[in-house]
């Protein structure tokens, strides 16, 4: 019946569709003669969006999962070479290898689609504070299973934090976890399947990027919910908004609750390294934003070029130098954080609170001008407009 | 004058332009509410959400539960005995209920096409509309009529005709018409359809959308109402809804109004149509139209011509109440909804909220994601009546979980039409001292720059 009506109304407008044409056509001239004198210039060509998507995987995301992924390969041997002689020496190349693996998947962890938003990439190598009552209790009865989403914050490198670094005070303590602890081969056990699950983890979501994922990526240049740049635009902010600016500063600040929450900074347990990771992961938020190729220093579509297209168009304020200029502040006032943000939290909060302001104006600008601008579609809002 | 109005409302007309009408519009209905469910909407809008935002004046309605499917269930039922027809007074009223009912459940789903029908479906509580081509009237010849009161097909022209003038007359602002704002922002971004992607990125382009559509609106119901002009005025409904349907997810509103638009066209041509539906059914035309005759339809008492005249009169001046509120509509939006503003502005907003502790000085963020859908919280954070309910909400939770001497404050930022994002309540303001009234709300800071226009 329904296909009744459409044939109807279809007879209709073909009917009367060539004298709708002309009227159009009559119409779009006028308008078009109209409005010349304050359109600005006339936009040529396009803006391509699948050379974007290519740029963003050929230069950004492929060559960052490599990168990360050699070094977890190397955190996984000094591990293996680590259970085998457990000494101070070996405890601390280990350390070594998983501060750069913890440092170097901060240029991944935005990138949360394909695989890695299936194996909830993100949420199985560093969700913090880890459960340290939890991950004893999996080292003694050595029951436990890192594919269920009960154990997230048993396990990546919050996990590996603790076991490195968490165990006790020094080294020569730690190391004795491994050998005189009478549950030594239980500790091994579970500091190699941390590592395994690491390494697998990393290599399944580079495999699936070099096996094809690639080319369904930036072939979906289609403007809608489930489209690449949609997709990845709700990705990037909703990793800018929660990983970056809420939990490795607001969170700790006590932004969010009553009092503030050293034990939630980032790599509680190592310490030092807290603000060595907010600042690698502020300069990866740039360097995808401006399109920046991962491995040197050319630069290719990106949302700053996007923008830049979309204001020939609109002719507004400069967004990409805002957001440019805002993210050089942001940096600024991280830099002046103690390299220990436990201790920056403790002795002066505030410094933490203002780094937190200025992550936040970036928020603003990008979630709602830049979203604004792109007219990307909100994740998972799907009802009618009008 | 007084003797011409009589006699305009002691005028007859044929029926079958209604029973068309009632037909289209109840099918329709029924249509919607199925897609409605197939896309899982009333799970992910009425069922999952924690809180739920209510319009001034209607806090008791809410979502019931689970019954809420009973609820579309109803409503769906009474949309098909609309279109068969069949105990029609009953059923157009359990409609509009229901109908309204489910609008007012939440005003995060604000559609205009809701009040819309709404709106049609109150008008039609009162029009004859099962006098001809419905099982009422097979079922009971007493019920049957040919001849209906001209006035009661006029009505829904002018709600109609009401709808897109003044859709028309709110697009004549300085936005619209000399920025090409939001088409400049939305077009763009349909850079992937054939044939028309790279159209959609040229200026030319989005002014004449802009030109062209309220152009449309304002022309359109004076086109359908000269018998000259009716096909082609037609012709434009169908190529401009099809547009919009193909730009924007704008779900069924404009097959709706496509058909609607049809109560323009004369007896012969709805006399068609009904042959072509009894075909389509496969039910006998002559004997489903046979005991009418040429009865004229009489209302009993003469209760509805007033009511729906205090009807029309609120329709023609309630979109007007934005002019007692001094600031910038679109920024502040007091008086913005239910008036035919449609697809007028975009605006992005956040909005976070700061729980204070006034006694201790103790402060909290809220993470909006605890308490709201993406979709509320988008509503939310550009609507201050939301912001403000939600505040409200938000007071009330933490005071239940035993914190005391509670404030909330509102850090907000909005961009209007693709202007850069601005301050948009005053952070400094308990939101838990102000309530929700037609006043003005003096807490939504200033917009700081004019569009012109009505």
């Amino acid at each position: 019946m329904l296909a009744g009506w459409f044939f109807l109304i279809k007879i209709l407008t073909m009917k009367f569709l060539k004298i709708g044409i002309l009227l159009a056509i009559v119409a779009a001239s006028i308008a078009a003669c109209s409005s010349d004198s304050d359109s600005p210039e006339e936009t040529n060509d396009t803006f391509d969006r699948g050379a974007m998507l290519a740029n963003w995987a050929d230069n950004i995301i492929i060559p960052a999962y490599s990168s990360f992924n050699s070094k977890v390969v190397e955190m996984e041997s000094a591990t293996t070479i680590f259970n085998a002689m457990p000494t101070v020496e070996n405890l601390q190349s280990l350390r070594s290898f998983w501060k750069e693996a913890y440092v170097s998947f901060q240029n991944v962890s935005m990138f949360e689609i394909g695989k890695a938003e299936e194996v909830r990439f993100r949420n199985r190598l560093n969700v913090y504070p880890t459960n340290v009552a939890q991950i004893e209790d999996f080292i003694a009865t050595g029951n436990y299973d890192f594919a269920l989403p009960s154990t997230i914050d048993k396990q990546g490198f919050p996990a590996l934090d603790y076991m490195l670094n968490g165990l006790a005070e020094t080294d020569a303590e730690i190391v004795t976890f491994y050998t005189l602890n009478s549950n030594a081969e239980g500790y091994k056990n579970y500091l190699k399947t941390l590592s395994q699950t690491i390494s697998s983890l990393s290599n399944e979501v580079l495999t699936s990027w070099t096996g094809g994922y690639r080319d369904t990526f930036v072939a979906n240049t289609s403007s809608s919910a489930s489209g690449a740049v949609d997709k990845l635009t709700n990705d990037y902010i909703f990793y800018f908004e929660k990983a970056l600016r809420a939990g490795k500063v607001g969170i700790p600040a006590g932004i969010f609750s009553s009092g503030t929450l050293p034990q939630n900074v980032e790599a509680f347990y190592k310490k030092d390294i807290s603000k060595e990771l907010l600042l690698e992961a502020i300069d990866a938020s740039v360097n995808f934003f401006n399109g920046r190729s991962f491995n040197g220093n050319s630069t290719g579509q990106s949302f700053k070029t996007y923008l830049d297209y979309l204001n020939t168009i609109k002719n507004g304020e400069n967004l990409s130098a805002l957001i440019n200029n805002q993210f050089a502040v942001a940096k600024n006032k991280a830099n002046e954080l103690n390299v220990n943000f436990i201790q920056q939290i403790e002795t002066d909060n505030t410094k933490m609170l203002a780094s937190y302001d200025e992550l936040q104006r970036l928020v603003v600008l990008m979630k709602v001008d830049m979203v604004q601008a792109f007219d990307v579609t909100i994740d998972y809002v799907d009802a009618d407009g009008d | 004058m007084l003797a011409a109005v009589q006699k305009y409302f002691k005028k007859d007309t044929q029926a079958a332009p209604l029973a068309v009408f009632r037909v289209l519009f109840g099918f329709m209905m029924f249509l919607s509410i199925v897609r409605f469910w197939m896309n899982g909407w009333i799970e992910k809008l009425y069922i999952q959400p924690k809180f739920f935002f209510s319009y001034y004046g209607f806090e008791w309605v809410k979502p019931i539960g689970d019954y809420t499917y009973l609820l579309f269930i109803i409503c769906g039922i009474a949309a098909l005995f609309v279109a068969l027809g069949y105990k029609y007074r009953i059923a157009i009223i359990v409609f509009f209920l229901s109908f309204t009912y489910i609008e007012l459940m939440d005003k995060t789903t604000y559609l205009n096409h809701y009040y819309f029908i709404s709106c049609v479906g109150f008008l039609m509580i009162f029009l004859p509309a099962n006098a001809y081509f419905s099982i009422d009237a097979y079922k009971n010849p007493n019920k049957a009529f040919q001849l209906v009161p001209q006035w009661t097909i006029d009505s829904i022209k002018l709600m109609l005709g009401i709808v897109y003038f003044y859709a028309g007359l709110a697009k004549l602002n300085s936005d619209w018409l000399f920025k090409a704002m939001p088409l400049k922002i939305w077009l763009p971004s349909k850079y992937d359809l054939p044939f028309l992607g790279d159209l959609m990125q040229q200026s030319w382009v989005h002014y004449t959308f802009s030109w062209s559509g309220a152009l449309y609106d304002l022309a359109i119901p004076f086109l359908l109402l000269y018998k000259r002009t009716r096909w082609f005025a037609f012709a434009l409904v169908v190529i401009f809804h099809v547009m919009t349907r193909i730009l924007f997810p704008i779900g069924m509103f404009p097959y709706i109004m496509i058909v609607s638009t049809l109560i323009f066209f004369g007896t012969g041509f709805h006399r068609k149509i009904i042959r072509f539906i009894s075909k389509l059914l496969r039910i006998d035309y002559s004997k489903m139209v046979a005991l009418t005759q040429t009865k004229k339809y009489r209302f009993k008492r003469n209760i509805a011509l007033p009511i729906l005249a205090v009807f029309f009169v609120f329709q023609l001046v309630f979109p007007w109440r934005y002019l007692a509120y001094p600031n910038e509509l679109f920024w502040t939006e007091e008086g913005y909804r239910f008036s035919w503003r449609v697809m007028l502005m975009e605006k992005a907003g956040y909005a976070q909220f700061k729980i204070k502790n006034t006694e201790t000085g103790e402060q909290f963020l809220v993470d909006n994601t605890d308490f709201l859908t993406p979709f509320q919280e988008k509503q939310m954070s550009t609507q201050p009546d939301f912001i403000l309910q939600y505040a409200h909400f938000l007071g009330e939770h933490f005071e239940a979980q035993g914190h005391e001497n509670i404030a909330v404050y509102a850090e907000s930022y909005v961009a209007l039409n693709g202007r850069l994002s601005q301050p948009y309540v005053d952070p400094n303001v308990d939101l838990m001292k102000q309530r929700e009234s037609f006043r003005r709300k003096d807490w939504i800071l200033p917009f700081n720059d004019t569009i012109k226009g009505l």
